[in-house]
């Protein structure tokens, strides 16, 4: 292969420091300082150690509360795109009332107005159904919706000509979603499914005003026990942020190869 | 069992308040191959997808092999399953290969086992020239390719109708070619046929009849040698100048 030589272009980081991450740098910068801090600083390591067990539940509710928002969010998708008026408007009604109302606030509602009224309907005392539960469920309704808007937009955005070739060839409409559509509609959305989970683990703090003892909650009592409130907050935000940041490089790197698969 | 497998009964459909069916009556016999050729925004797009009722009439009834579509009782699943359509843009499924596009229908809705369906496949594959691209995504063939495997992808499901809607005008013209002859092959083996073109090569080789269309109605209708040689109406006469003067 005798080809003409290709002149690579000197890209030493001295001429490209414009396009150098120093955004990561910064931000690695910070998360080595704290986990230094963990093994130098008494009262940080004393914070961590009390607050990190939380994680347990803070990865639960996350997972447990995104798989569920995912089956809800395709049916509301579905849904909204649905020919059947009724069903096009339940779904819609369901999207844009928890669009309306603030998270914190729909978490709130949902844990102590929607689970005893849905307990009470079926003769279940509500007090059986657990804090985790209703943060779970809570965390799901609110995720379904924005998710839903997620699946209706991949649907959409799949050419008409796809279920039409998939029609005539004599599969019905379950079929068509399942076998044609949702498999090329997932494959664009999951960057924005990865980011809603990202956005789902942060909210996930949000569990702890039903006293749920995730990250947020276990943060909270160790600063009003001990009034260590710069510790305890310093290494709630180093939990959050090793997490997150984390995911977001993986969705980066994952990105980046779907982009490089389809062409 | 009547011999006439395609009839459209005074077809009317209206797109909002326009109106791009204006009463059609169209019958089409097993075995024949008709054409139906008109300037664009005639109808005849719509006609060819109302015989397997991707577009629904406003009224009027079309029947395949005696079955009524607009009945709510017939199963729209199983006339297409006999109702091959080809596309324009191919629309080939893009995430999966080109075997898999050819037996996902032979799987979902025949309920062949896979082992079966891919034999047939390929089959199919090999009667459309390009076997040796089973493996491959739709996007690593060329148009004319991907038209092909679009059209074994009908033929697997052994229909016994073939719908082609303008199936070389997105193509390149070196590979038009490539698609008429898979396609002149299979009206020789006695497939029925309606294909919308302006392929006159096709038409002159293949076709029984040509319908010309214009403004929503049916103009004329004959033998191809008297539509393209010495038509009868002067709107026939009008169109067949501009696509025939370059």
């Amino acid at each position: 292969m005798a080809g003409p030589e290709i002149q690579i272009p000197d890209v030493s980081w001295r001429d490209n420091w414009r396009e150098f991450p120093w955004w990561l740098v910064a931000i690695f910068g910070f998360l080595i300082v704290m986990a230094i801090l963990v093994f130098t600083s008494e009262n940080i390591r004393e914070a961590f150690l009390f607050i990190i067990p939380g994680i347990q539940l803070t990865l639960y509710i996350t997972l447990a509360g995104f798989a569920l928002a995912l089956v809800l969010g395709l049916l509301a998708g579905l849904g909204r795109i649905s020919s059947n008026a009724l069903v096009r408007n339940i779904a819609i009604t369901y999207v844009e009332f928890v669009r309306g109302v603030p998270t914190l606030v729909l978490i709130l509602t949902l844990a102590f107005v929607l689970v005893p009224a849905v307990s009470n309907a079926f003769g279940v005392d509500n007090r059986n159904v657990s804090i985790e539960l209703r943060a779970i469920l809570s965390l799901a309704i609110i995720y379904g919706a924005f998710l839903a808007e997620i699946f209706r937009a991949g649907i959409e955005s799949i050419s008409k000509g796809q279920m039409e070739a998939a029609r005539s060839l004599g599969m019905n409409y379950r079929q068509s979603m399942q076998f044609i559509i949702l498999p090329q509609a997932v494959r664009n959305i999951s960057p924005a499914l990865g980011n809603d989970f990202i956005a789902m683990l942060k909210d996930s703090s949000l569990a702890s005003v039903l006293a749920v003892r995730e990250l947020t909650q276990r943060a909270r009592l160790y600063a009003g026990s001990t009034f260590r409130f710069p510790e305890s907050y310093l290494v709630l935000t180093f939990c959050y942020l090793t997490m997150t940041i984390a995911l977001s490089l993986l969705l980066r790197w994952y990105e980046q190869r779907l982009g490089k698969d389809s062409r | 069992m009547s011999d006439e497998i395609i009839v459209v009964d005074q077809l009317h459909k209206y797109f909002g308040s326009v109106q791009a069916v204006k009463g059609v009556d169209f019958r089409v016999k097993r075995g024949e191959v008709v054409l139906i050729v008109g300037p664009s925004g005639s109808g005849k797009s719509t006609v060819l997808r109302c015989i397997n009722h991707l577009e629904v009439p406003t009224s009027g009834a079309v029947y395949i092999d005696g079955v009524h579509l607009e009945d709510k009782k017939t199963n729209i699943n199983e006339v297409r399953a006999e109702v091959g359509m080809v596309f324009q843009q191919f629309n080939l499924f893009p995430h999966l290969t080109v075997l898999q596009n050819v037996t996902i229908a032979q799987e979902k809705v025949r309920k062949r086992s896979k082992e079966e369906a891919e034999k047939i496949a390929m089959e199919q594959l090999q009667r459309v020239g390009i076997p040796e691209k089973a493996g491959s995504y739709p996007r690593q063939l060329s148009g004319g390719q991907q038209q092909r495997v679009a059209i074994a992808r009908s033929l697997a499901m052994q229909p016994k109708i073939m719908l082609f809607d303008e199936p070389t005008s997105a193509l390149d013209p070196e590979m038009i070619k490539e698609v008429l002859d898979v396609m002149l092959d299979l009206a020789k083996a006695g497939m029925t046929m309606v294909v919308v073109t302006h392929e006159m090569g096709f038409a002159k080789a293949a076709a029984d009849r040509v319908v010309f269309m214009d403004d929503g109605q049916i103009i004329e209708v004959g033998p191809p040698e008297q539509i393209f040689g010495k038509p009868q109406h002067e709107r026939t006469q009008l169109f067949l100048s501009k696509i025939l003067a370059h």
